[in-house]
């Protein structure tokens, strides 16, 4: 141990701690200073950048030794020009989940103390070592850009807040202060530290040692917990009819990563020792091939081929119309394991509260959290209470459970609080991944360019375990034919068990892969067809009357106008690649559409939210739909302020806390502003008619609220006279809300989802023709989104999905054991997402709450296949496996499609 | 357990080479390579922490050349005033990871980290770069292509220091340039990178120096490619470049950035283009 005498944010300390414990460790652990987070302790993320001396610094790659006597600036620090860097992001909107806020900050102020109003490449350049997952990055670099230009001074003007307005994100002021808290940021001193012990195989047969003798043999080490000790049903899954995956594995691993067993250490600041783990591994032939696992040895007993389940629709007689089409194009894609690679990895703590385990951790589901865990540790559903911390981050991964399970184990058996923070790399190895999908279809058109119709067949390798693989192989086949008229549908897709990694949900639920196939096929088709790409599409867009392939009437269809939106830019886009000269670098204009169903698929998915006063005057929104970043607490207390006739600044949320909301579900399949957005108008509503009633006042009267005073025009209320409810409110109302939908039958027939909605994009790019390299210019994207309820979340949205679509394109590509951390699985960085222009189009849809539809998922959609579609029109070449590295599309170029 | 582990920062090189003779110890510089290769809070083993070592960072002009201590930042390299020869480093500098990582990685640490991308080695094969060792037994100098020997590992004795990365005085001459290729803008490892130095005379170039990074198990010289622009006159030298004469110094593999045959043809390319900025216009 040394100690070690520094200026932290402009305050002496004196720390005791060795001497090369990693910065990042001392501030968090012994400062309390938690702003600074860690994402990957391998300076590949910079989420944990610090000043040193003023130069920026991962505090995770720094030796506590070293800043003896060095002035030391974390995100906490005082500091005017922090402050405009601050307001600039809370008013660009540039801190989403905020996980990167503190990263980016930090990364920012250096580059100011060096240049007073940088320019953009500049900018870019400063934030290039910190990954933002997102945003996208250009909300961030407007922020800095203008608090670089003086702006960001001003306090932020919070409005009225109602709908349609860029209401600040109300959680965004801890966000960009670093006091909000992630899920390793909140702890009880003095409990447990837990590390799995995980497989370092695809697939082995395992079985334990001397445990109790190697636990005797670690001062640090508390207790060992095995599969042997889950006292509920050690199978979990986010559809209880799959539910398969053990919380730790019974004498076989499926997949690398597997946990097997669980040690918990004390939690005194050592270094937990893994090391010699009495475990005797037996490996086993691995399935890594979906092809080659449908004949091949069982993974799951009870699944013949290795199938976990397949979805189909079928509409007329595809074979035949294809048969009889005047022009048709056939097409083959293989898409990779895509990480979600947020820069929050798992995290969470546990306690007792007398007979209540509390388990406190970042997720997307907190319902389904709580069911799940308490199921595993047999224990009735009430007496566990879930509290999600701030996420960093999800994605579609933090669906599924991963640290509840465990720490609610450890603090169940022992008593004892417990804290459990996955690294990077177990973050990666053993949370869910996007399908690999390898998919075969064709597509036809007659003379006229009107589709006839599509045959589509999708392998999509589910990994070692259920997650959400039905939902993916149910959800592909419905919207196969992307947003058009495609009168003759067969569409199957089939999710193949594997050794691979767990596929789960993950922005998009399959369609994404899907879409790369059918929007690729559209561009070959409309070439064949002769006819401009876009007017191809437009010619088949879906409108209001038609059928989609599952025989639903469609409403509110927002497709033609987001096409007709592009329009323009497509024109000049096309001239632009024109006018380019045609040298070894070619431009290429390309777009792709989307469409996409909000909420569960053909099952019920209901949110409740409850909205109360108290005698004092304190108007509660129980806001239980889970802000991931992308913005619910602040959509859905403007969607209940706009219904209620309240500004959004009289809101106190209360946040989904088992204990405290009641279900608003979970934040997946772009339900939360359509589907809890309902709830929440309905709960205004109804809070809105009580009160017109108790003070008899019209349907058109404009109230206030000042203490516990609620007056109108002609009055008011005092709500201390009125008598409370067992929850303390005087007036509440609590509405739920379920989309109408129905089943699908053997052909997949039927009403899926109530809303959907739509969007293109379109990509400019240049492709360097020698390397193989692609560098985009210019993306711009229309979305419809029914009504905007926040249009400067809507950009985020847009911003943030195109960037994970370009990733998924261009780089993204995970192979276990090869690309299990962020240098060598590599997300997009500042440099690599181009300028976007959104188109926000508001096709109101009747059953959205002030007609908006969703849009979380739709905006990564199209960008993939938009980008290929780009590169054929650059190259001619089209490469039929993603991600498009150089090398792959270097062959592409030459006929040799690797 | 790391807990037990002995931690030193010596000030002088004659106490770190002290410690050093008494076995044990790994060397401390930047900390970019040796923290991610642990899972744990602190670093293991017996750290020998070399950054309070006035003697290593700097860059000094001297007689025989360019002196760059061992200790010197990648930032400070990018922003040091140097001659156009040194154009190559700088620029690789600008690459390396992102500031933050410039801001703490050393040159001398990049290069006993023999990492076979790492960004700083084809610059200083360009500039027939020498390594300073020292122990107490003396110093000796070896030539930077014979320091690396394979990829992580390095003629580095266990008694030794790298100290000092030496640039003859005549390597001083010419104008350089360096060209990565990745799959990404930021914080990328690359599949191929490329550093040229060419000393012109009279339209034609006199010298060329010329190295390639991530394409055989350490970067590597092209000998060949050299000897064929020697001689040649400047405009349109990028012409004079085969693929064949890269390829005959090489020996890459396939991964997970790219095949090996992806990385001969970029490489050629690569060359092509580096001789040809310094030609200037395309291709020259």
């Amino acid at each position: 141990m040394a100690e070690v005498r520094f200026t932290l944010n402009g305050a002496p300390v004196a720390v005791a701690t060795a001497p090369t414990r990693r910065l990042s460790e001392v501030l968090r652990e012994d400062c309390g200073l938690t702003g600074t987070k860690v994402g990957c302790d391998a300076g590949d993320c910079g989420a944990c950048t610090v000043l040193i001396d003023g130069a920026a610094h991962c505090a995770c790659l720094t030796p506590a030794a070293r800043v003896r006597g060095s002035d030391v600036q974390t995100v906490e620090a005082e500091d005017p020009v922090l402050d405009r860097l601050r307001a600039a992001f809370l008013r660009h909107g540039a801190a989403q989940c905020g996980i990167c806020t503190p990263g980016m900050l930090m990364a920012a102020r250096a580059l100011l103390a060096e240049r007073a109003a940088p320019g953009r490449p500049e900018v870019e350049e400063a934030l290039g070592g910190v990954l933002c997952r997102c945003t996208g990055y250009q909300k961030i670099i407007a922020a800095v850009l203008d608090a670089g230009a003086g702006g960001g001074r001003e306090a932020p003007d919070q409005v009225r807040g109602g709908v349609g307005e860029r209401t600040l994100r109300l959680d965004g002021g801890p966000k960009v202060a670093g006091s909000d808290r992630f899920g390793a940021d909140i702890w009880q001193r003095g409990g447990l530290l837990l590390k799995a012990v995980r497989s370092p195989f695809p697939h082995a047969a395992f079985a334990f040692g001397d445990l109790a003798a190697w636990l005797a043999a670690r001062p640090g080490a508390a207790h060992v917990f095995t599969a042997a000790d889950i006292p509920g049903r050690n199978a979990f899954g986010v559809i209880p009819a799959f539910a398969d995956q053990p919380a730790l594995a019974e004498g076989t691993a499926r997949f690398r990563g597997e946990a097997v067993a669980l040690v918990a250490f004390e939690d005194d600041g050592s270094d937990p020792d893994l090391s010699e783990f009495p475990i005797h591994w037996t490996e086993r032939t691995a399935l890594t091939d979906p092809v080659v696992a449908i004949k091949g040895a069982l993974i799951h007993g009870a699944r013949p081929g290795n199938q976990l389940t397949q979805g189909y629709v079928r509409r007329g007689d595809a074979g035949a119309a294809l048969a009889a089409s005047a022009h048709v194009v056939e097409g083959h894609v293989e898409t990779a394991f895509v990480e979600h690679a947020y820069i929050e990895p798992e995290a969470g703590a546990a306690w007792m509260d007398g007979d209540i385990l509390v388990i406190r951790a970042c997720t997307q589901a907190p319902y389904m959290d709580r069911d799940d865990t308490a199921a595993i540790l047999g224990l009735p559903p009430d007496r566990v209470r879930i509290i999600p911390s701030a996420v960093g981050g999800g994605f579609g991964s933090k669906l599924d459970i991963s640290v509840q399970p465990l720490l609610g184990l450890v603090t169940l058996k022992t008593g004892r609080p417990s804290r459990m923070i996955y690294s990077r790399t177990e973050s990666m190895v053993s949370t869910t991944k996007r399908h690999p999908a390898s998919i075969s279809a064709r597509l036809g058109c007659d003379a006229q360019g009107r589709i006839t119709a599509l045959d589509f067949d999708g392998i999509f390798n589910t990994g070692a375990y259920s997650s959400w693989g039905p939902t993916v192989a149910n959800r592909v086949p419905v919207h196969a034919t992307g947003p058009y008229r495609t009168p003759h549908v067969r569409a199957r897709a089939r999710a193949i068990h594997t050794n691979g990694p767990v596929s789960g949900a993950f922005r998009g639920f399959g369609v994404p892969q899907a879409a790369v196939m059918q929007e690729t096929l559209y561009d070959r088709l409309a070439e064949k067809a002769g006819i401009d790409r876009l007017e191809f599409r437009l010619r088949n867009a879906l409108c209001d009357g038609d059928l989609s392939a599952t025989g639903q009437v469609m409403e509110a269809t927002g497709i033609h106008a987001c096409l007709t939106a592009l329009r323009p830019h497509w024109t000049r886009a096309l001239a632009d690649a024109a006018a380019a000269p045609d040298g070894q670098t070619r431009r290429g204009v390309g777009l792709a559409s989307c469409w996409y169903g909000c909420g569960n698929t053909s099952l019920p998915n209901p949110s409740t939210i409850r909205i109360g006063l108290t005698p004092e005057g304190r108007l509660v929104l129980h806001q239980g739909a889970t802000d991931i970043g992308q913005g619910s607490n602040t959509v859905i207390t403007q969607i209940a302020a706009e219904a209620l006739g309240l500004p959004v600044g009289k809101f106190t949320l209360v946040g989904p806390d088992t204990a405290l909301s009641p279900d608003a579900g979970k934040t997946s399949a772009s339900r939360q502003t359509y589907v809890t957005g309902r709830a929440a108008e309905a709960a205004a509503r109804t809070l809105r008619a009580l009160i017109l009633r108790l003070g008899n006042w019209g349907d058109d009267a404009r109230l206030s609220l000042d203490g516990p005073l609620l007056g109108s025009a002609s009055g008011s209320i005092d709500l201390s006279r009125l008598p409370s409810d067992a929850r303390g409110y005087v007036l509440s109302a609590e509405e739920t809300y379920d989309p109408p939908t129905t089943a699908l039958d053997d052909n997949g027939q039927g009403r899926p989802y109530a809303v959907y909605g739509y969007g293109a994009q379109m990509v400019e790019l240049t492709v360097d023709t020698g390397l193989g390299r692609v560098k985009l210019l210019k993306i711009t994207a229309a979305h419809d989104v029914g009504r905007a309820i926040n249009p400067t979340l809507v950009e985020g949205q847009i911003e943030g999905g195109i960037a994970q679509g370009i990733g998924m394109a261009l780089m993204e590509d995970y192979i276990p054991g090869r690309t299990e951390n962020l240098h060598d699985y590599l997300i997009p960085t500042t440099g690599d997402v181009p300028p976007i222009e959104s188109l926000i189009v508001e096709v109101a849809h009747p059953e959205g709450p002030f007609g908006a539809k969703g849009l979380g998922e739709h905006v990564l959609i199209p960008t993939a296949p938009a980008i290929l579609n780009a590169i054929r029109h650059a190259t001619g070449a089209l490469p039929s496996r993603l991600p498009v590295l150089p090398h792959r599309l270097l062959a592409a170029m030459k006929g040799e499609d690797a | 357990m790391a807990g037990e582990a002995a931690y030193e920062r010596p000030e002088s090189l004659t106490g770190a080479l002290q410690l050093l003779a008494r076995g044990g110890w790994t060397p401390l510089a930047g900390g970019t390579d040796l923290y991610p290769a642990t899972g744990g809070r602190s670093l293991g083993g017996n750290i020998l922490d070399l950054s309070a070592i006035e003697d290593l960072s700097g860059i000094i002009s001297g007689r025989d050349g360019l002196r760059i201590g061992a200790g010197t930042t990648w930032a400070e390299i990018a922003t040091a005033r140097l001659p156009p020869a040194l154009a190559a480093l700088q620029e690789a500098a600008r690459e390396v990871g992102g500031r933050q990582i410039q801001n703490a990685g050393t040159i001398g640490g990049n290069l006993c980290n023999a990492s076979p991308a790492a960004d700083g080695v084809p610059p200083l094969l360009a500039l027939e770069a020498e390594v300073e060792l020292a122990s107490q037994a003396g110093v000796r100098r070896l030539a930077l292509g014979d320091f690396i020997t394979g990829p992580r590992r390095t003629a580095r004795a266990s008694g030794e220091l790298l100290v000092a990365v030496q640039i003859p005085r005549p390597a001083l001459m010419g104008r350089s340039h360096f060209l990565k290729l990745g799959a990404r803008k930021y914080l990328v490892i690359s599949i191929a990178s490329v550093a040229v130095r060419l000393l012109e005379r009279e339209g034609r170039i006199a010298l060329a120096r010329i190295a390639v990074g991530s394409c055989a198990p350490v970067a590597r010289r092209l000998p060949a490619v050299e000897a064929a622009l020697e001689g040649a006159a400047l405009a349109g030298a990028a012409g004079q470049v085969r693929a064949s004469d890269v390829a005959a110094a090489l020996s890459p593999i396939d991964d997970v950035r790219a095949t090996a045959a992806y990385r001969l043809e970029a490489a050629t390319e690569l060359v092509r283009r580096t001789v040809g900025a310094l030609a200037g216009g395309p291709h020259g």
